[in-house]
């Protein structure tokens, strides 16, 4: 008898959790989901700094000016990243650039005027997005922005235009869901630390279940023009448990009106 | 003891329900309708009838023939490729109208208005709007009345003047971002292309819709606007208000019906406030369109409730990334614009001082 019931246990144990399915039997990834990282600071390895924006002070690197009434708020918080290896391999030229981004973060950044967020960093933002899917589409949907993906099952061909979020064209690997996404413009970031890529960026992302509420999210990442080699990136997405999980409205564009316009006011607010 | 299980009795009436919803219409694995597709839900038939038109619901055939024509038509005329070799449009405009008027803006090209009017039922329809039986919106109440006469003293076409400054309006329509129609901010589409209701507009008019067992997506083409349509459930508490409302679903047979409610204080439908209250009904009646049927309500701003229709036919067209405030150079051009009028018209009247 105790053995029956030994061995019904460990039966469970190693099946594997119930994987949401859709009818014909491919993964269901339906449902709202977050990253929890450090990575939308920092993909690269990191420890925790005083800012996203530095200057040099009597005793090594301080918040920049514009930065400092942020205080800890403004720190950036450390993390083990998410690029394998640790590193970007940035091309000289690009690190340079990179490394100029980062002093001029806040004039830089797209995300600090709410432009689209591209792909991956759409993927590990700080906000939910929501995955809808049945047999024959997928989407997906962030709140940061609200940024859309419609995800071909066809591929059309090359983009006939480049886009912040790129066309993207899914297939099936098995229980893994690959996209690929090509026809990026050159003025999205992966992060806030400055890491940019041209025109000729690609991202082959796939997700898998790692259980009914984790999905491993990988991405590689190809462009030429500004990395010695393709670089990749892993983490896990978290579903968001809670009841009535949902995205709620960012329009972020009416928060920085006064950022990108308000100096056109007829009377300027003072600055 | 096993439970009776009545394995026959349930497999004869799926095969009865299959016979009966019949092959015509596409359907989820659950057997719900499908609604899934992309629509394009451009059309000649105007929101409004023409009063003409009186409580006259449907267009002949000859009718609709001469309104394609006629649109046809003007689209030729006014589609050419302009000439590169033009010049600046005079001072205070060329006098053109429309959107595309009087500084030399787009022309008819960038339009995508549709090529008919629509059919439902085998009839061409003279308007979307369907109650009141003339086809258009009830009457406003005096406080809505009060609102658009007020908003009309400002929303004026560009005379090269700042007449707000000249008849004393405070504060003056180009004053503040804030103060611009939400679609010229690139918050919403314009003319309720994103809704709900969702209707058709000058271009743009896509919209994609994705089903799972449980949400609804609706994409709306101009400004990536994605309402995501929860089936089942309750309301959103009211102090969260949405720019598209909050929007909950249900079956009521083959047609989705769906309420929305909680908006903020600009939904995109033209003098709604935050009271807006929508229902919007969605029914797949073949394998290549939906019926989209709604009922606006706001007692603040009509009289009474009023309703539509309109065809949602699919299409084979894909929907380009509309990244809208990541290229509105021209919102910051017509806040500078409106600080060089009001510099100009200062300095005349400093010139000649009022009698």
């Amino acid at each position: 008898m105790r053995r029956i019931l030994v061995f019904f246990l460990l039966i469970a144990d190693l099946a594997p959790a119930q994987t949401p399915r859709l009818a014909n039997g491919k993964p269901d990834f339906s449902g709202v989901w977050q990253a929890v990282s450090s990575a939308h600071y920092d993909v690269e390895r990191h420890m925790a700094r005083h800012s996203l924006m530095l200057r040099d002070g009597p005793h090594g690197p301080l918040p920049a000016v514009p930065v400092l009434a942020l205080g800890a708020v403004g720190a950036v918080p450390g993390g083990l990243g998410i690029v394998e290896g640790g590193t970007i391999p940035y091309k000289p030229e690009a690190a340079k650039l990179r490394d100029e981004n980062r002093r001029h973060w806040l004039e830089r950044d797209p995300e600090i005027r709410c432009y689209l967020p591209g792909v991956p960093r759409a993927t590990y933002m700080p906000f939910p997005f929501q995955i809808l899917q049945n047999q024959n589409q997928f989407f997906i949907a962030y709140e940061y922005a609200g940024a859309v993906r419609d995800v071909y099952f066809k591929d059309p061909g090359p983009a006939e235009t480049d886009s912040w979020m790129g066309q993207s064209v899914g297939r099936w690997d098995g229980d893994t869901w690959v996209i690929d996404v090509s026809g990026f413009n050159d003025q999205t970031w992966f992060d806030r630390s400055g890491t940019h890529h041209s025109n000729q960026l690609r991202v082959e992302e796939r997700y898998s279940f790692l259980t009914p509420h984790h999905i491993q999210y990988e991405a590689t990442i190809t462009d030429p023009e500004v990395f010695t080699r393709p670089w990749k990136i892993s983490l896990p997405l978290y579903r968001r448990m809670e009841k009535d999980a949902r995205l709620m409205d960012f329009k972020c564009v009416e928060f920085v009106e006064e950022l990108v316009f308000g100096e056109h006011r007829r009377k300027p607010l003072p600055r | 003891m096993r439970p009776f299980l009545p394995t026959l009795p349930i497999a004869t009436l799926l095969v009865m329900a299959a016979l009966v919803w019949g092959a015509e219409i596409p359907r989820t694995p659950e057997g719900l309708p499908d609604l899934s597709g992309t629509y394009d839900i451009a059309t000649l038939t105007p929101l409004t009838r023409p009063a003409g038109l009186g409580d006259r619901l449907t267009l002949t055939d000859a009718e609709a023939q001469a309104i394609a024509k006629r649109a046809a038509a003007v689209k030729a005329a006014t589609s050419k490729a302009s000439d590169p070799n033009r010049e600046a449009p005079p001072e205070g405009g060329d006098g053109s109208e429309g959107a595309a008027g009087n500084v030399g803006g787009y022309n008819t090209v960038w339009v995508d208005n549709g090529s008919g009017a629509f059919k439902i039922d085998g009839k061409w329809r003279t308007s979307i709007i369907t109650d009141p039986a003339n086809g258009r919106m009830p009457p406003l109440t005096p406080q809505a009345r009060k609102r658009a006469a007020e908003r009309a003293r400002y929303a004026r076409p560009n005379k090269g003047d700042a007449f707000w400054i000249t008849e004393g309006l405070s504060p003056g329509p180009y004053d503040d971002p804030e103060l611009r129609p939400a679609a010229e901010r690139c918050l919403l589409a314009f003319g309720s292309g994103g809704g709900p209701p969702m209707l058709p507009v000058l271009y743009n008019n896509l919209k994609q819709i994705v089903q799972t067992k449980d949400r609804v997506l609706i994409l709306n083409e101009m400004v990536h606007d994605a309402r995501v349509i929860r089936i089942g459930g309750e309301h959103e508490p009211p102090d969260i208000r949405r720019w598209l409302g909050d929007s909950i679903g249900h079956w009521e047979g083959d047609t989705l019906v769906v309420d929305t409610a909680n908006f903020n204080d600009t939904p995109a439908l033209g003098n709604a406030t935050r009271n807006l209250h929508v229902v919007e009904r969605f029914t797949r009646i073949d394998e290549k369109s939906l019926l989209y049927a709604f009922t606006v309500e706001d007692p603040t701003v009509w009289t009474k409730p009023w309703s539509g229709e309109i065809l949602w036919p699919a299409t084979d067209q894909r929907i380009y990334e509309y990244a809208c405030h990541e290229g509105n150079y021209s919102f910051a051009g017509i806040l500078r614009g409106a600080r060089l009028l009001e510099a100009e018209t200062l300095e005349k009247q400093k010139k000649q001082p009022a009698k």
